[in-house]
């Protein structure tokens, strides 16, 4: 027998497939991944620290950093939180349109993900196909927030400003085309021999360990656990739309792809129900205390002027309390721990990212297989980085 | 007044020289265009344009790009093993190259009363037969053999963990498809009874290609392309360098003009690997009217390369990566054991079919 010594190999941050600053030491026998240590925290930008000190308006485009693929999903459950926190309820206008962008943003961030898996595994014109789709989405965010990633959007109490003219016709084109653009996708991998020898059977993790590490959203879905807040925890007025909760059976890398792919397709159905459902109204609830007034009477009232000015500067108080809400982000269920003493200010905001209780349950998934398959869990799990360091 | 060296009039000596500056500087040209076309064509299948900004449509990519490299710093890490660093991408570069003397990249021109077989380690002797290398096909594997040494070399001596893993790779994968390629081709030389490549190809005349002289021939001749895309490092078999995995593997230390050559050695162990698939299995440089008109054959000939390179980028636009166990697997269980079923199944049909242009004289 020939000896063989274990090779420790420093992976990231600077690494293409690590998506982002994440930095793995791996101990090697061969190409054999032996045990794997995830280094967090280079993109740290202490988001939870900085919340103590900004009023509640403030901490939005804070939020729109966490995980930057999808900032109106971060937007959605901060806002929800505050609201629950101050017992809003939300015109019903507001709520139909912060669905239709939430599961917009749903659909940006699958696009991603999608991309950069299959260009991890290889396959490069996927990668490509799928920017150039969520660039349709990033357009349809420019004209509508300004921003094409960091949107800040969504204000407590409703929406910043109503939506553009031309809105509908944007997302009618994406409804109507995009469906096809994922018969593409899956022309080029659900059939590929090559893809699925990469795909089935990698990154296997049952049900139970799934729920154990506390993976939650499309992976956790993949092994088999039909849990997703929008159905079983509803909010924002889910509960009137009709979609598929898709779950996978194998829990294994190709499970979890299918389990998104499905995911799209679902959006776009909900998207669709939305738009039919999207009936004239106010976009903020009348609560003035709270909320911002509409620019028309900032703009030529004094009162209005001096309305926006308190609001802008000293925000709101909110009630003594905690308040714990989560949504169904792209990459799992995110959650705003909200706890308030009575100020302008929360006493503390935790947010529970998707993105690092996933990626604990990295070494469970990757060990024995090799470095191709460590980087195919990589983009499996969906990570991103500012989700994770926050 | 004729002059004559070693028995052979000096013309000879001069068409000689000529052809290799011909040949060397076609494989020049093609390995940097093919950067290029390899940018264009992926490019467009993938919506975008690729190079665009260097001359009409990016034609100058190529010389911007080589410049850029020429004056970049070199850069050899202190822990490198200096010599084996330096040497490394010579010798892959180098038999890349000369793989391309015994390949007939033509027919026989005649001027007057002398012959001039369009390949570069041939002549024709005073009878007006030619010889070339009688064992051509040999020169070239043991060639594409010594190309590996390059990489591993690389990968080992750039003291780097990602490039000995990508060393590594590189040499399990290049030995493995070594032996099915070479399988694969004894079904040529099965048939053609010659090992010499000017023999092979005249030997394919008139449409009798090897690649549909009978069904087991053309399983050879897919199976030796995918193992020579294996062996050549070309997606979906690119773990030696594996992007996203590796970060370039074995070239991950290299700079300037160093990683340039590995970059040339890799095109051009392409463009080998196509005018040898090309010469084999689609006849060389046959094709219609070549017997009237010898000089169209040049044409013919790297018409049917540049096709087989087109479809290795194509390839690459299309597939994703194996993973190293798989392609193993692959090699050894799959297109090995095929190999051998194929040797077998080309002797039986030799045996009762022939070994001759059925084919041809079907339709004849």
């Amino acid at each position: 027998m020939a000896s063989t010594e274990i090779m420790t190999v420093n992976m990231g941050p600077q690494h293409p497939s690590t998506h982002g600053v994440l930095r793995l030491v791996i101990e090697l026998d061969g190409e054999v991944i032996q045990k794997i240590t995830p280094h967090i925290g280079f993109l740290h930008r202490g988001i939870e620290k900085l919340s103590e000190h900004r009023t509640y308006h403030q901490i939005i485009p804070l939020t729109d950093r966490l995980d930057y693929l999808a900032p109106m999903s971060n937007n959605l459950g901060y806002v929800l939180a505050v609201e629950k926190l101050l017992g809003i309820t939300v015109p019903e206008r507001a709520e139909t349109i912060r669905v239709i962008l939430a599961e917009l943003t749903r659909v940006k961030s699958h696009l991603v993900w999608l991309a950069c898996h299959a260009l991890d595994i290889g396959a490069m014109t996927v990668f490509i196909y799928a920017f150039r789709e969520r660039e349709k989405v990033m357009e349809l965010y420019e004209k509508l927030s300004g921003a094409r990633m960091t949107s800040n959007y969504f204000r407590v109490g409703g929406l910043s400003s109503e939506l553009y003219d031309g809105f509908e016709k944007d997302v009618r084109e994406i409804l109507d085309t995009f469906p096809a653009y994922f018969d593409t996708y899956e022309g080029l991998l659900t059939k590929n021999t090559i893809w699925l020898q990469r795909t089935i059977g990698n990154g296997f993790i049952s049900a139970e360990d799934a729920v154990d590490a506390g993976i939650t959203g499309p992976a956790l879905r993949g092994s088999g656990v039909d849990w997703d807040m929008r159905r079983d925890n509803p909010y924002s007025g889910y509960e009137k739309y009709k979609f598929v909760v898709p779950v996978g059976e194998k829990c294994d890398t190709f499970d979890r792809y299918k389990v998104r792919l499905v995911e799209m397709r679902e959006s776009i159905k909900i998207i669709g129900q939305a738009m039919a459902a999207l009936k004239p109204g106010p976009i903020l609830a009348d609560v003035p205390q709270v909320c911002y007034p509409p620019k028309d009477s900032v703009y030529n009232t004094i009162e209005g002027l001096i309305h926006h000015f308190k609001i802008a500067s000293e925000g709101f108080p909110a009630p003594e309390g905690e308040v714990y809400q989560a949504v169904e982000a792209p990459k799992g269920e995110l959650g705003y721990y909200l706890v308030s003493e009575g100020g302008n200010m929360p006493y503390r905001m935790r947010i529970r990212p998707p993105s690092f209780c996933n990626l604990s349950a990295i070494e469970k998934m990757a060990k024995g297989g090799m470095i191709a398959d460590l980087v195919a869990v990589i983009g499996t799990l969906d990570i991103v980085l500012g989700d994770i360091d926050r | 007044m004729e002059y004559e060296i070693l028995g052979l009039p000096v013309w000879y000596y001069i068409a000689m020289v000529a052809k290799v500056l011909v040949v060397f500087v076609w494989v020049l040209l093609t390995v940097a265009y093919a950067t290029y076309a390899e940018r264009k064509i992926i490019g467009h299948m993938q919506v975008r344009l690729g190079p665009m900004r260097t001359g009409w449509h990016g034609l100058l990519q190529p010389i911007a790009d080589g410049l850029k490299l020429f004056f970049k710093e070199e850069i050899i890490p202190s822990e490198a093993s200096t010599f084996a660093f330096l040497v490394a991408p010579l010798i892959a570069l180098v038999p890349a190259f000369i793989s391309f003397a015994v390949i007939p990249f033509g027919s026989t021109l005649t001027f007057g009363e002398y012959k001039i077989p369009l390949q570069i380690a041939a002549y024709a002797d005073k009878a007006g037969s030619i010889i070339d290398v009688n064992v051509g096909v040999l020169y070239i594997l043991a060639l594409s053999s010594l190309g590996v040494y390059g990489i591993v070399l690389a990968g080992w001596s750039s003291n780097s963990k990602y490039s000995l893993l990508g060393g590594l790779r590189a040499s399990a994968q290049m030995i493995s498809y070594e032996l099915a390629a070479g399988l694969a081709l004894i079904t040529v030389f099965m048939v053609s009874g010659t090992l010499s490549l000017q023999k092979i190809v005249a030997d394919q005349a008139g449409f009798g290609w090897y690649a549909w002289r009978n069904p087991f021939l053309f399983a050879a001749f897919i199976i030796f392309f995918i193992c020579s895309l294996a062996e050549i490092n070309r997606t979906p078999f690119d773990l030696p360098e594996a992007e996203t995995e590796l970060v370039s593997g074995f070239c991950t230390e290299y700079s300037s003009m160093k990683y340039a050559m590995f970059f040339m050695a890799e095109y051009a162990n392409m463009i080998t690997v196509c005018a040898m698939t090309v010469t084999l299995f689609l006849g060389g440089w046959h094709g219609p009217f070549t017997d009237a008109m010898p000089i169209l054959s040049p044409f013919y000939f790297i018409a049917k390369v540049y096709t087989l390179i087109f479809t290795c980028m194509w390839i690459r636009a299309t597939y994703p990566r194996y993973r190293y166990d798989q392609l193993m697997g692959l090699g050894w269980k799959f297109f090995l054991p095929i190999t051998l079923v194929l040797i077998v199944g080309n002797a039986f049909w030799i045996n009762v079919v022939g070994a001759g242009n059925w084919l041809g004289t079907l339709f004849a």
